[in-house]
């Protein structure tokens, strides 16, 4: 029985202790421009658990704070991925890439180009 | 050309077949080599490849990561500089279609790291290459190609200016840093935010350095929503205007702490010095409630410089040809990783007597400042901690009135008319933030400021000393609801202010104490709205307890457009003689008509704020512009009227009616070539107040101005360059106060006349050390020739000096230097 109270103990401390209410990761996510920034952050709050979603236009890190109770990254970048955005290797559907402004194409060489003008 | 990477994921030979495979099909990839054991791969390529490229080619299976030099096995310095030293004279001896150079990784240690493999490309081609192991380049150049990309992951991309094929040697900085580094290059001078809710401008230093003039009050001459008045004919001083209504309604902070306040109100502007003056920002309307119930047309907040980042010596001297000397130097230095310090002494004086308009009075005082201030700051990034400690002194004196005036033998006696005003304030103030390095959206702030102002003054046969010891406490929670879309803001403050004065023969003494609590919430959809929804309770001791809700909110329906509109409420207690203490210098009889307030008898002034303006920013002929029109209107429940209408008196009464300022501004601002900026403004303002007498325009406030500012750069060759900058102000005619009760040769017009003013400076940049400005103020020389009624009797009914409506001395000139060390 003791052992039992203990090894539950440990289960639900090691648990809590994984359940980060405030977890840091990051993710690349590419895209082009201040249009892509709030795209690609708007697309992150739709996921109930996101807390704080900055894209950088320059590098491309998505750094994202979220509480893993309620939410995994998986999650994020497949909503990330759903709003049209490439994000580290996977690819978003032609659908949602479609949707995208066409000022955002960031697949188009030209299109960064033109953006890094700016 | 050959671009070589890391790829990591791979852990056999199916895999380097895979690679080699999939890269070998990229375009321009002409053959790709892929070494197992040192996890590189060698590209042959015709036309550089970037890294994103690869990695969309490769998918997630493996990554693709450019090399950085291995710390260990870099070559030393002096074989580096051996190197580049050849590199140059090969490159001076051989090709002029070349442009080569060496691309470093910004550090702060003198051994900036060769970065291998950062990519670089003209802008607007294909031409492109990387940088070898030994950071160098070569890229083919022409005359057309102006602009060369550099780039590297993690590094923040970079754009150079190419004028000439010279070696280029270049610092890339990590991204990490990006947080800290303002990115220096054609940062606008002035600059409105298109995403904050309110209707905010920040002013940087460059801007400030537009008129190299002197204090805070001058430094907004070049700002169109700032009102600068012209300085009175006894004590010299400026005072600033907002939306019509004077610095009173204005709530100036330095650092967010309230510090033009209270008996410092008149003077305070002309107590910061300019090259303490880090930026500003200016906001139209209510603000925030962080700071405060007082504000009611708008907020200035002075941002300090601070010594981890101010230049460790700064030198600026100025002379005019008024002769006024002005002398700035700072000394910052760091005393540990986490402890910085700087001093900063500020010191001026004018000492000749001059009277242009031969009235027997002087044109400006003769005055002597010294100031000091020992910042004391606290950084430990690690943990979250900034803290700020600052210690201040001041000692201002001031002489005006009659050229005979000696203060040993004539003061308060009728053998000549003079003036004199000596201040001493002391300064203490601490801050403390904490921002969790673990979730950066939840930080606390607490403030602490101690004040104690003493000004000691007689104007002719008036007497005015004030005393005032002020605390300002403010503790602050910032965090987010839910996530970083809902941000709040919520805290408490306390305000103790203690008020001594001598007037009009009278003791006054006063206490005031509130303690407030206040919340702010702001919600930004991060695409076209935000909002900022503040709410404020407090209890004072003499004006009660009340609320103070304030709302401003933005909406960007397209691109570059900005539709703002706010509403709020704000109150004070009016400090009548110390707002008011230029009317000392009159024969004007005071007299306070109400007793039953609890300030001089009077109510606290309340009033609303309603502002909506319109920002779209566009490109005209290719370049960048943009057009601000706003409209603002101040409401005046109740407001302490200075009823200046029987030139005899002065009456403070309680308001009974209407008053009202109503304000209107279009702003263009034109980037019309390169390093010419072009800003104009039109205002209008309605301010009217219901007087004993009837509704009237409030005196001295022009119903039209315009305003206009050019300057220009020339490029910047060998690090130095040129700086033009002109302002040029055109007020329409003001109202007089009434003065028909003076006898006749003293009866002024109910006009004063219209009033346009130039000035002017250039500024020769000789190296990022050091540079020289030469300028003008009023270069057209205009002048009132008359700014004192009844200057001959100053003792007599009649005399004023408060009929300024325009420049009294004419053109001045001036020059002065600055030298910076960082």
């Amino acid at each position: 029985m003791k052992k039992i109270i203990v090894l539950l103990l440990m289960v639900t401390s090691a648990m809590t202790f994984a359940q980060d209410k405030n977890k840091r990761e990051t993710l690349d996510v590419d895209g082009v421009c201040g249009m892509c920034k709030a795209r690609i952050e708007k697309a992150c709050f739709k996921t109930k658990g996101v807390k704080s979603a900055i894209w950088s236009v320059e590098t491309h890190e998505l750094k994202l704070i979220y509480d893993e109770r309620k939410t995994d990254l998986k999650t994020i970048q497949q909503s990330v991925l759903n709003a049209g955005h490439d994000s580290e290797g996977l690819k978003a559907s032609d659908e949602a890439y479609a949707s995208v402004h066409d000022c955002c194409k960031y697949r188009d060489e030209a299109i960064k180009y033109d953006h890094k003008k700016e | 050309m050959k671009q070589t990477y890391n790829i990591t994921g791979m852990s056999c030979n199916t895999c380097k077949v895979d690679i080699e495979s999939a890269l070998q099909s990229t375009k321009h990839v002409q053959s790709a080599v892929v070494d197992l054991d040192t996890t590189k791969v060698i590209l042959d390529v015709s036309k550089p490849v970037l890294k994103n490229q690869l990695q969309y080619t490769l998918l997630n299976t493996y990554s693709v990561n450019p090399i950085k030099p291995n710390k260990q096995q870099v070559v030393n310095p002096i074989l580096m500089l051996f190197l580049v030293v050849f590199s140059l004279l090969s490159v001076t001896s051989f090709g002029q279609s070349e442009l080569s150079g060496v691309i470093y990784e910004a550090s702060t240690d003198n051994n900036p790291q060769p970065l291998f493999g950062a990519n670089m490309i003209w802008l607007g081609t294909s031409v492109g290459t990387s940088t070898d192991i030994n950071g160098q380049f070569k890229i083919p150049y022409n005359s057309n190609y102006k602009k060369l990309i550099v780039s590297y992951v993690g590094f923040k991309t970079d754009t150079i200016d190419v004028i000439s094929n010279k070696t280029i040697k270049h610092y890339l900085n990590p991204t990490t840093d990006l947080d800290e580094v303002v990115v220096q290059s054609r940062k606008k001078a002035t600059s409105r935010s298109y995403l904050k809710a309110t209707n905010t401008m920040l002013v940087s230093s460059d801007e400030l350095l537009k008129a190299a003039c002197c204090n805070l009050s001058e430094s907004f001459e070049t700002n169109p929503s700032i009102d600068v008045n012209f300085s009175d004919a006894v004590t010299g001083t400026r005072q600033i205007k907002m939306l019509g209504l004077s610095s009173p309604y204005i709530l100036i902070a330095t650092e967010n702490i309230p510090s033009v306040r209270g008996a410092s109100q008149a003077f305070g502007l002309s107590f910061i010095p300019g090259t303490w003056v880090e930026s500003i920002q200016i906001t139209k309307g209510a603000g925030s409630v962080v700071n405060g119930y007082e504000s009611i047309a708008g907020q200035i907040n002075a941002e300090l410089v601070k010594p981890t980042t101010d230049n460790s010596f700064f030198l600026n001297l100025y002379g005019a040809s008024s002769t006024r000397l002005e002398l700035n130097t700072h000394f910052n230095t760091s005393l540990s990783d986490k402890w910085s310090t700087g001093l900063y002494i500020h010191g001026n004086t004018h000492q000749e007597k001059h009277d242009v308009n031969n009235d027997g009075f002087l044109d400006m005082p003769l005055y002597s400042q010294v100031n000091l201030m020992n910042r004391w700051q606290y950084t430990d990034t690690e943990k979250g901690f900034v803290s700020f400690i600052n210690l201040k002194y001041l000692n201002d004196d001031k002489q005006g009135g009659q050229l005979d005036f000696n203060p040993d033998t004539d003061k308060l006696t009728t053998n000549a008319w003079g003036s004199e005003i000596n201040t001493q304030r002391y300064e203490l103030s601490a801050k403390l933030g904490y921002v969790n390095p673990e979730i950066p959206w939840q930080s606390i702030g607490v403030q602490l400021a101690f004040s104690q102002h003493d000004q000691n003054s007689y104007f002719g046969l008036n007497q005015y000393d004030i005393e005032h010891t002020s605390v300002y406490t403010n503790v602050m929670y910032n965090s987010i609801i839910d996530d970083s879309r809902h941000k709040i803001k919520t805290g408490v403050n306390f305000t103790y202010d203690a008020y001594d004065e001598f007037a009009i023969g009278q003791n006054f003494e006063r206490v005031e104490r509130s303690f407030g609590a206040f919340g702010e919430y702001s919600f930004d959809n991060l695409e076209k709205f935000t909002l900022t929804a503040g709410l404020r309770f407090d209890s004072h001791n003499l004006l009660g307890e009340f609320i103070t809700p304030r709302l401003h909110m933005r909406y960007s329906p397209w691109s570059k457009s900005a539709f703002k509109a706010s509403i709020g409420r704000g109150k004070r207690s009016a400090n009548i003689f110390a707002e008011n203490q230029n009317l000392f210098a009159s024969s004007r009889v005071f007299s306070i008509l109400n007793s039953n307030g609890s300030i001089y008898g009077l109510d606290p002034e309340i009033a609303w704020n309603y502002g909506a303006s319109y920002l779209q920013g566009f490109n005209l002929f290719g370049r960048a512009a943009d057009v601000t029109f706003d409209f603002y209107r101040t409401d005046f429940k109740n407001q302490i009227v200075v009823d200046l209408e029987n030139a005899q008196q002065v009456n403070f009464y309680n308001l009974e009616g209407d008053s009202y300022a109503n304000s209107f501004q279009v702003e263009l601002n034109y980037n019309v070539f390169n390093h010419f900026d072009f800003r104009t403004a039109y205002k209008f303002y309605d301010v009217k107040t219901e007087y004993q007498t009837g509704k009237l325009a409030k005196p001295l406030t022009p119903k039209h101005r315009f305003f206009a500012n050019a300057s220009y750069e020339t490029n910047i060759k060998n690090n130095s360059n040129w700086k033009f900058d002109v302002t040029y102000n055109w007020l329409s005619q003001q109202r007089f106060a009434s003065t028909t009760s003076n006898a006749l040769p003293y009866v002024l017009d109910d006009y004063s006349p219209t009033i346009g003013t130039i000035n002017a400076q250039v500024t020769k940049v000789f190296s990022p050390k050091f540079e020289v400005y030469l300028g003008g103020e009023n270069i057209t020389n205009v002048r009132q020739s008359n700014p004192i009624v009844s200057a001959e009797n100053p003792f007599g009914s009649s005399f004023d000096t408060n009929f300024v409506y325009g420049p009294i001395f004419g053109s001045m000139y001036y020059a002065g230097l600055r030298y910076k060390l960082k």
